[in-house]
């Protein structure tokens, strides 16, 4: 008998029985005052520190950092007082702090933390796995108590966008030699709108708000954030009324669509899901192909079968939704017969198989993807029946990741990433040539200089409309000459009970989701409504 | 009937002095399928960085983290700072392999402890209604529940007893270990722990049942027994003081292999009911292959057979004579 039966039995039965009373339930907003807040989410950090890579783009809660982002994405001061500006040679951004900030010990917040942070992910002996964010990052000097300056290796335009990591206290971490043994891992001390209350692990993370807070202490407290590993359990927590807000799947967040009380809120994000297609192999090697595969994809029907509506197609490595630097021009409908003309005009017959061949080269290729990973193996599964319909044999195989990062020059492979905060970010290393080969770094080894030219351009443009040219023609020369096949950019869906406000304030998201970014970005800005 | 306890002493002396040997043997074992695993743990530390990290980076890592040193390096290293008290720190979990241990374990063998405990009360009970009347209507009910159950996967009678207690009838919470951002209390803990414990007990019964059946029945069919109710003695008295005693070897040994399912047994409905256990972090542990994790949590389980294994013979030899002490 199927699982599934028992399980949808079990969400439909869940639904009518919510209800904002339950005597099992959580906190209810409905209520009004100063109320807590219930979160599920799948998984908990693995630590709280960010200096070994806790939540490098803000909204980390417990910490501070020196910008923030709005909605927008935009960068707004929050330790510093004003967005720095570069140095006339791009080389210098003077960051002027606050000074009436505490950490939740309440020692001041001063210059000299603001340099260890951001030293300590400098440090080689620490190899912290933000490193590589900070790369253009040559030095950081504390001017005075209040004032730091960054000093970089050669301009990097970017470079604010890196200044949304948590600031962490000199005084507790000074001295540190176990960094993954570290107390202050799980004991965090931050100067941030909420602190850590209580960490049970694999169960539960409490914080409080911090009532000190330089910005005004937040109004939803406490904020609770359960953790429920599989998606089943955590949409029945959804449904016993003990969870105010969730993380869910798709396909089960649909279960609460007609719930009164609750609603479902699907975000963009600048996820995307694609195929990366190798240089070297000897079919996707050709322009040809490569052109006539991406006019082959179906990327509506893998969002509405695959995603289950929750998704909308990529064309590039820039989110529709980053709308200052997406390029529309460049999208590109789905038209297999231009596809088989392509094929046919650059000498790949069809063959008796139906799969079409080129002196003796038959037209074959093995998509690789995560073995585990759902989404991709449908995607690749998608991709194969796409391309059989114009004389492409495509072979899916599933493998770890060991497996598959030493075939990755050579075999096509089902990759994701992309990041909201800047176009730069990400796409230089997967498309630059200067990459070529370096892991998952432009694995296919890509190699165009008018890409090139476009992503260097991007780094070193500082007026708004250079840059954004810049972008839209990196959009261009991929569509001409695709090194992937983009396929999807996912949405993430969430259960949020009525009765926040500020709980409908949309931010583009990053891959990583459930306890810093989501419908609860802002959380230091919720109340809740009577 | 007197307990042998010097022939018992030997016994644990004996196992005692065997453990230590199994025990590395056990680690060494241990260290050779790390280092033999195609699992990357620097992949693993970074998670879904790795997909923007560089490859200086994650060379500075290995070096970092150690896991480039050979085996045996590493497995020399890990008992000398084991043999001092130190476990070690956990790669998954940023923190001292004790403390994540110490973090999880008890939860776990309190849900495991429980469950097995009341298993073992019901199927002590139903066993010996099902072997008094031998293929009689209660005989041939309980063990075909007892076959029914055995054959449902613990997952799925985890979600279904979630749905139905926790969904429909609202007379459970749907997991975790206290409500959301309660502080742990025993009320709350008791009151999140009678679900999943009694899921666990119900799936734990029916082996024990079907066990203990046997046994009973055994026993109950030997000359001896005859020869008791022959001679007037009450088969109430019968049962306890003959039947029981002679049934109850094979039973402990039962058990006592049983033993470590109370630290790993559960990973399933630790899963279903967001019980913080350890059995989710062992899975992490083994995944990630964070060596000093695994280390600890596979010694661990190892002691824990020993000693079950230990516990149920030298019981079984102190209730029945007839049972030999090993030498």
């Amino acid at each position: 008998m199927g699982l599934g039966l028992v399980l949808t039995a079990a969400l439909v039965a869940g639904c009518s029985a919510t209800d904002p009373d339950a005597p099992t339930g959580g906190s209810s907003a409905a209520a009004g005052g100063s109320e807590g807040i219930v979160i599920g989410v799948g998984s908990e950090p693995d630590h709280l520190n960010p200096v070994l890579g806790y939540a490098p783009d803000g909204a980390s809660r417990v910490f501070d950092s020196l910008l923030v982002r709005e909605a927008d994405l935009s960068l707004a001061p929050s330790l510093a007082t004003s967005v720095p500006e570069p140095s006339d040679d791009g080389l210098t951004y003077t960051v002027e702090l606050r000074d009436d900030v505490v950490f939740h010990d309440g020692e001041p917040l001063t210059a000299d933390d603001v340099v260890f942070t951001y030293e300590t992910v400098l440090d080689p002996s620490v190899a912290s796995p933000l490193a590589g964010d900070l790369e253009a990052l040559a030095e950081v000097v504390a001017l005075d108590d209040t004032t730091v300056e960054f000093r970089l290796e050669q301009p990097y335009v970017p470079f604010p966008e890196r200044l949304t990591l948590g600031v962490v206290p000199e005084h507790v971490l000074a001295g540190t030699t176990d960094w993954d043994g570290v107390a202050f891992n799980r004991e965090p001390v931050g100067s941030g709108p909420y602190r850590l209350v209580s960490w049970t692990a694999g169960d539960s993370i409490v914080l409080e708000a911090n009532a000190d807070y330089w910005d005004g202490a937040p109004e939803v407290t406490p904020v609770t954030f359960a953790t429920t590993g599989d998606d089943q359990a955590r949409a029945a927590r959804m449904s016993a009324g003990e969870l105010d807000a969730a993380v869910l799947p798709a396909r089960l967040a649909e279960q609460f669509e007609d719930v009164e009380g609750l609603q479902v809120q699907r975000r963009a994000t600048a996820d995307y899901r694609g195929i990366m297609l190798p240089q070297e192999h000897p079919v996707t090697g050709d322009l040809a192909v490569r052109q006539a595969l991406d006019l082959a994809v179906d990327r509506e029907a893998m969002v509405d079968g695959v995603l289950a509506g929750a998704g909308e197609p990529a064309y590039g490595p820039v989110a529709p939704s980053l709308a200052d630097f997406y390029e529309p021009t460049a999208e590109r409908t789905h038209d297999p017969a231009a596809a088989e003309q392509l094929l046919t005009d650059a000498g790949w017959v069809l063959g008796e198989d139906d799969v079409r061949s080129r002196d003796g080269v038959r037209a074959e290729l093995t998509v690789m993807y995560p073995a585990g990973d759902t989404v991709r193996e449908q995607l690749a599964l998608a991709v194969a029946t796409d391309a059989r319909a114009v004389g492409v044999d495509v072979t899916v195989d599933g493998l770890s990741w060991e497996a598959i990062e030493p075939r990755m020059g050579t075999d096509a492979l089902v990759m994701g990433f992309g990041s909201p905060y800047d176009p730069d970010f990400v796409s230089y290393q997967l498309f630059h040539s200067s990459y070529a080969g370096q892991g998952f770094f432009n694995p296919g080894s890509y190699d165009n200089p008018a890409v090139d030219q476009a992503l260097d351009d991007g780094r070193t443009a500082v007026e708004g409309a250079a840059r954004q040219e810049a972008y839209s023609r990196l959009q261009t020369e991929l569509a001409a000459d695709p090194p992937w096949l983009f396929l999807t950019y996912l949405e993430h869906v969430y259960v949020v009970s009525d009765g926040w406000s500020g709980s409908d304030v949309e931010q583009v998201e990053p891959h990583d989701h459930g306890f810093n970014a989501g419908p609860w970005w802002n959380l230091q800005d919720w109340s809740a409504q009577g | 009937m007197r307990p042998r306890w010097r022939a018992v002493g030997v016994l644990v002396a004996r196992r005692m002095a065997l453990a230590v040997p199994v025990l590395v043997v056990v680690s060494v074992g241990l260290f050779g399928l790390v280092a033999a695993s195609p699992f990357d743990p620097v992949r693993a530390y970074l998670g879904d960085r790795v997909m923007v990290t560089s490859q200086d980076t994650r060379d500075a890592l290995a070096e970092r983290l150690g896991t480039e040193a050979g085996f045996g390096e590493r497995w020399l290293t890990w008992v000398q700072a084991t043999a001092t008290g130190d476990l070690g720190t956990s790669l998954v979990f940023r923190q001292p392999v004790a403390e994540v241990v110490s973090d999880r374990l008890g939860w776990s063998l309190l849900l495991s402890g429980t469950g097995l405990g009341v298993g073992l009360l019901l199927a002590l009970v139903l066993g010996t209604l099902a072997a008094v009347r031998p293929d009689g209507p209660l005989d041939r009910a309980i063990s075909t529940a007892a076959a029914t159950v055995e054959s449902v996967p613990s997952f799925f009678l985890g979600l279904l007893a979630l749905w139905l207690f926790a969904v429909v009838l609202g007379v459970a919470p749907a997991g975790g270990l206290t409500d959301p951002g309660e502080p742990v209390t025993a009320e709350q803990v008791l009151r999140h722990l009678w679900l999943p414990a009694g899921v666990l007990a119900v799936l734990s019964t029916p082996w024990l049942v079907l066990f203990a059946r046997q046994s009973l029945r055994l026993a109950l069919a030997d000359d001896y027994v005859a020869g008791a109710l022959a001679r007037g003695v009450s088969p109430r008295r019968v049962l306890l003081t003959h039947a029981a005693p002679a049934a109850a070897p094979g039973f402990l040994a039962l058990l006592g292999a049983r033993l470590p399912e109370l630290v790993t047994g559960a990973i399933l409905i630790e899963t279903v009911f967001s019980w913080p256990g350890v059995g989710a972090a062992s899975v992490r542990a083994a995944l990630a292959v964070d060596v000093s994790l695994l280390a600890a949590l596979t010694v661990l389980g190892t002691a824990a057979v020993l000693l079950g294994t230990l516990l149920a013979d030298a019981l079984a030899a102190l209730v029945d004579p007839r049972v030999a002490t090993d030498g």
